[in-house]
């Protein structure tokens, strides 16, 4: 962690490329931040429904429409997203937990190692969107079921990530000078492999996030994830279902055009803080 | 002579070992699957009987008929043995939505969706491969910024927003194609004609390929990168090998079977974008039997879905596993050097 952290300083205000990362990874996150902030500030109060201003076409006045109850489609949109990034960091949170137990469970033996490649292989075995629908019915769905559901199949790759890492981090010389040195387990594991998980973990979390919201999305869509009386994009989008051949565009086209830049930008987060990890890309 | 013989008797040797390592971890793959899964829609709230009378009036005779025939006030374990002893025998129970046998359900929604998902396999396959060729050739020219952009931005895009947006432009605005249910009103299921069928099969089956190009189409650039990187591409260089001549006979062989592997491996991920995609335009496919099952409380059915979801992704794997240890020259040499 020190490391990365004198890197920052020590090359920031110099390099062209690593300033312009620095820059897109703060104005992404400050975007992300400002959607988050707004739907919880926006989520306290109901939406004022006005029949009058039902199924508005976008205006100046409200720039993605309005829906059949007379909604600022903005507005739900924001807070759809809001959720979406709160439930998706929850989701990544505890997958991001469970791959870095399971990991550290698979490099601790033979028989454990085993035994962690066997569940990465069952969990694999069922599509991802049938695993989160079955675990979702099975605790009875709604927010907990999507987030269990969500949070249950995406630990599989960082968890093969963290168990090379380990693997790899094992057969390094001062890990052995260390060992012969006559460093306890423990002091090796949290001095000289620790340290080394802890950016591939925070980049694959970020790497996560955007797999999770998407699939959060698709559940609600189907029906089986958040209620109804939530404002999600995949209630937004499974309602304008309804209004498509009327010719209301604007209910499904913005809601999920929104949706589709939030999930770039985490690429965009994942991608650039990769490369400023990485540490032949670093000095580019 | 001899030689010959002995390396071909090794290889009946492994490809023994190999189908019978893959056949027990599939049976013990089932068998996890069907406890999971059964363990789980036993957690949840569903009750069989109330799923099945719906809203029909019964009496309370019957009522305590159909609890018997469930199990509902047996042990779980009891239930489970009942269940698992009759997919044995090839009985998944009956439908609650259909009132039809289970697996005559899913034969029937299983051949449509395999239709749906084969031909937006070998499209975005195809297509991706061509595209990702074209990037690793022309790197960091605009026609490679263009499809990177394109695959970056189709990898972020959720599928059922895709379908929405097709289904909005050719269906409601250009009319090309219709909305929803996969048989036109008034005819039945077994009149439609092969066209019929086809018409309404395309939008989806464009919605799945789009979407699966992004993948392969990256995997397939890098990989190119590589290739061309290589020392065997300098010297073909070297002796005046170039443009699309070398890329065809030195990278497009090389990456091939990779890219092949790959697009196996991604059954999975096809077989949850046909559920969405199959969900918003109404293709009656396994995907929305498995949607409507679950929505409405059809356990056999359900249960049914999920063994044979997990029997493709599993055969999408062994595929994969088939070519890297069969059919992949390189893998092949090494065995027969050592």
């Amino acid at each position: 962690m020190n490391t990365t952290v004198t890197l920052k300083k020590g090359l920031f205000g110099r390099l062209n490329l690593r300033q312009k990362t620095i820059l897109i990874i703060c104005l992404t996150s400050l975007l992300l931040f400002v959607i988050v902030i707004s739907s919880l500030v926006l989520g306290g109060e109901s939406l004022p429904t006005n029949f009058g201003f039902k199924n508005l076409a976008p205006s100046l006045e409200h720039p993605f429409g309005t829906d059949w109850m007379g909604r600022d489609m903005f507005i739900r949109t924001l807070e759809g997203l809001g959720l979406s990034i709160i439930i998706g960091a929850i989701a990544s949170t505890f997958s991001t937990i469970l791959a870095m137990i399971l990991g550290l469970l698979s490099s601790a033996g033979k028989k454990t190692d085993s035994f962690v490649s066997w569940l990465v292989d069952l969990f694999l075995s069922i599509p991802h969107l049938l695993l989160i629908i079955l675990i979702s019915i099975g605790l009875g769905g709604g927010a907990f079921g999507v987030i269990v559901g969500v949070a249950l199949t995406h630990w599989t790759s960082l968890t093969r990530v963290v168990r090379a890492e380990i693997k790899q981090l094992k057969t390094q010389e001062y890990v052995h000078v260390s060992g012969n040195l006559g460093k306890s387990r423990w002091w090796i594991a949290t001095k000289h492999i620790f340290p080394h998980l802890i950016p591939q973990i925070l980049l694959g979390t970020i790497l996560m996030f955007p797999h999770a919201i998407l699939h959060e999305a698709s559940v609600t869509f189907l029906g089986f994830g958040l209620s109804p009386h939530e404002p999600a994009i995949g209630i937004i989008l499974s309602e304008s279902m309804k209004y498509l051949s009327a010719g209301y565009w604007w209910l499904a086209f913005f809601p999920g055009l929104a949706l589709l830049i939030v999930v770039l930008l985490f690429d965009m987060i994942g991608d650039n803080l990769g490369r400023l990890m990485d540490p032949k890309s670093a000095h580019e | 002579m001899k030689h010959e013989k002995l390396l071909k008797f090794g290889g009946h040797e492994k490809l023994l070992g190999f189908a019978g390592k893959k056949t027990f971890k599939l049976i013990s793959l089932l068998i996890v699957v069907c406890l999971a899964s059964f363990w789980l829609i036993e957690q949840s709230p569903i009750d069989p009987v109330r799923a099945y009378i719906g809203e029909m009036s019964v009496t309370p005779e019957k009522q305590a008929q159909l609890e018997e025939y469930w199990g509902v006030n047996s042990p779980p374990q009891e239930k489970f043995l009942n269940w698992a002893g009759n997919i044995l025998k090839g009985d998944f129970g009956t439908s609650l939505i259909y009132r039809i046998p289970v697996t005559d359900v899913i034969k029937e929604k299983f051949t449509a969706s395999l239709i749906l998902m084969a031909a937006s396999w070998l499209i975005s396959g195809i297509l991706g491969f061509i595209l990702g060729i074209i990037a690793g050739m022309k790197r960091g020219t605009w026609i490679d910024k263009i499809i990177k952009t394109y695959c970056y931005t189709l990898a972020a895009t959720p599928t059922f927003w895709l379908a929405l947006v097709l289904l909005m432009v050719f269906s409601v605005y250009l009319g090309w194609f219709p909305i929803g249910l996969s048989v036109p009103i008034g005819v039945t299921a077994d009149n439609v004609t092969f066209l019929d069928w086809l018409h309404r099969l395309i939008l989806p089956a464009v919605t799945l390929s789009l979407l699966g190009v992004a993948q392969i189409a990256m995997f397939t650039r890098e990989k190119l990168k590589e290739v061309l990187s290589s020392d065997y591409v300098l010297f073909a260089k070297a002796r005046g090998e170039k443009g699309l001549n070398l890329v065809l006979r030195h990278g497009v062989r090389n990456v091939a079977l990779p890219a092949i592997t790959l697009q196996f491996l991604g059954f999975s991920e096809l077989f949850g974008g046909a559920v969405l995609v199959e969900q918003v335009f109404s293709y009656p496919g396994i995907g929305q039997a498995a949607v409507s099952a679950g929505l409405r409380s059809d356990v056999p059915l359900l249960l049914g879905i999920v063994l044979v979801s997990a029997l493709f992704v599993f055969f999408g794997n062994t595929m994969a596993d088939i070519i890297y240890e069969f059919v992949d020259p390189r893998i092949k040499q090494e065995e027969a050097a050592s």
